[in-house]
């Protein structure tokens, strides 16, 4: 069977080698006419290079055929590799066929305004093209990590291309589309030809459960969610962990937490929490017949020693940044409700990432003039990891993100909740 | 010693092995030395140019690990070759595009047989990975 039949897993970088595994050949990927056509150049070059991507992962995967999918998610980081696919695309006449969102990349006009950006390492120009080609081709310029809750939403069952940290497994574990994880590249090559190989987590055998996470500590709020997800990413590096022990569903904002965090310190595209993810309402459904591979237990311990790694700084900071993945609604509410009649002291400042769309409901709500009321930035169709921070490199940094402060553009950092966030920036004594 | 192993991504490189027990995340890797510089990494402080990387899979983000192999690539710090045990499409895609040879399924763990230093040729085009000990 192609793929990831057997997975492997591991803990504690202990691999078991799995020498029964067959060495297969190559040449078992079989294509219509058509995706032939496409492969030769008929539709142009941009279409061929697509397909050749393509052909290569369903080779390496040892697929057997193109499957269609219906939507796409190209987690585009407007840097050097990026720019480099979507522009042969471009140039070679290439077009989305099926809806394909893009990621944030950065407000070049706002930060303009805000902060004094040195293009030092010719960074926004590489930006600043990369976004322009992925307009030539047709993509739906979203700009936000979380598509998956307004501008492109798969339904149950359905066969996507989403690439993004947080994407992949909420839409494979939380909405029961079909993904496999993606990166920019594959996710884009599959929006421009509409399909993708058949391989991974495209076969439903390939779903079940590989390692058990008993879940004993106390989810209390986001930030533990993003702490359990460091954690579950570090130990299962790969796999797919079905967590049991959480009594309450997560809310969205939890789930996109965990989503992300299982991304940054492993590789996880998909994951079951029995009774409250789609696939399998108990543990026995969410294995399937598989043995766990492992048996992880997670409990405050583990969480506290995770939150306590995280922390490169103490005591004062200058700067916070928010929305690392993109904040949705709920927590721009929440936000709103902590800074209401607060001000952000004068020597720091405060920048909260979302989405345009999120924005402008936002806007309508009446919670983004109260935001910006007390001093704090609201930025849309940016991500963390941009050029436009820069200036902030030095600076003391609070995050609710260890994505955030992993990728950080920032000096010595705290991660806690948005609340000790909150806390750290406003003047005091209000 | 020759060992039969599986193409991920075409292609030819040899080098010297550099062994990681840890994922790799090439976009934590400084791109003008080729220096791993992800904190407590199992290569933490050691360079990928020109070597036959050895390692579990990839990990992390799936936008920047091909933005971490171009930038490699681009100041002529890239490994020559990668041999995983556990592939992931977002390595695999990455490779294909830098066209850096990726091979898995080694008939005998790469793990036990091969060793830091040791001269490694990585011809996934005929699936096969030759051995030399240091």
């Amino acid at each position: 069977m192609p793929g990831l039949k057997v997975p492997l897993c591991c803990t504690d970088g202990n691999y078991n080698y799995l020498s029964h595994c067959s060495i297969r050949n190559v040449d078992s990927l079989q294509l219509t006419n058509e995706e032939e056509r496409v492969l030769k150049g008929e539709y142009g070059q941009g279409a061929q290079k697509a397909m050749e991507l393509l052909v290569a992962i369903g080779e390496g995967f040892d697929a057997e055929k193109m499957i269609p999918v219906t939507r796409a998610h190209a987690a585009c980081s407007g840097q050097e590799g990026d720019l480099y696919f979507v522009e042969i695309l471009a140039k070679g006449g290439a077009l989305c066929k099926i809806p394909t969102t893009t990621n944030p990349i950065a407000d070049f006009e706002y930060f303009q305004q805000v902060l004094n950006i040195a293009d030092e390492h010719n960074e926004a120009s590489v930006a600043w093209k990369t976004k322009n080609y992925y307009k030539q081709i047709g993509a739906i310029m979203s700009q936000t990590c979380i598509p998956y809750l307004a501008e492109n939403i798969p339904k149950y069952g359905e066969h996507v291309a989403f690439s993004e940290s947080s994407a992949t497994p909420y839409v494979n574990s939380v909405i029961g589309a079909l993904t496999n994880r993606e990166s920019i590249q594959t996710a884009l090559a599959a929006g421009v030809i509409g399909e993708t190989p058949e391989y991974g987590l495209h076969l439903k055998e390939n779903r079940k459960g590989t390692v058990l996470v008993k879940v004993e500590a106390d989810l209390r709020d986001g930030y533990a969610y993003s702490l359990l997800g460091q954690y579950i990413g570090k130990k299962v590096v790969s796999g797919i962990p079905v967590l049991v022990g959480i009594r309450k569903r997560p809310t969205i904002d939890q789930y996109i937490n965990l989503c992300a965090m299982m991304n940054v310190t492993g590789a996880i595209p998909m994951f079951h929490i029995p009774g409250f993810t789609v696939e399998a309402k108990t543990e026995e459904e969410s294995f399937a017949g598989n043995i766990p591979k492992d048996i992880i237990t997670v409990t405050d311990d583990e969480l506290r020693q995770t939150h306590e790694e995280l922390q490169t700084a103490t005591g004062a900071i200058d700067v916070v940044i928010l929305g690392c993945p993109h904040y949705n609604l709920d927590q721009l509410a929440e936000l709103t409700k902590l800074l209401r009649g607060k001000n952000i002291r004068r020597d720091a400042s405060f920048w909260v990432n979302t989405s345009a769309t999120t924005k402008r409901l936002a806007e309508r709500a009446g919670y983004i003039e109260l935001i910006e009321e007390s001093g704090a930035h609201i930025v849309t169709d940016t991500c963390i990891d941009m050029f436009c921070w820069n200036n902030l490199r030095e600076k003391t940094g609070m995050t609710d993100s260890p994505k955030c402060a992993y990728y950080r553009r920032f000096g010595p950092v705290r991660v806690g909740t948005l609340q000790e966030c909150v806390a750290a920036s406003v003047e005091r004594g209000e | 010693m020759t060992l039969k192993c599986h193409k991920l991504a075409k292609g030819y490189g040899e080098g010297e092995a550099l062994v990681s027990k840890d994922p790799i995340c090439f976009y934590l890797v400084e791109p003008k030395t080729g220096i791993v510089r992800e904190n407590g990494h199992h290569l933490e402080g050691k360079s990928v140019a020109g070597k036959v990387l050895v390692f579990p899979s990839g990990k992390a983000s799936s936008a920047v690990q091909m933005d971490g192999l171009v930038k490699l690539l681009l100041n002529k710090n890239a490994p020559t070759a990668m041999i995983v045990t556990l592939v992931e499409p977002v390595l695999l895609g990455s490779a294909v595009l830098t066209e850096i040879p990726l091979v898995d399924k080694l008939e005998k763990d790469p793990f036990e047989t091969i060793s830091t230093g040791d001269l490694v040729k990585v011809d996934a085009n005929t699936g096969t990975v030759t051995v030399t000990k240091a």
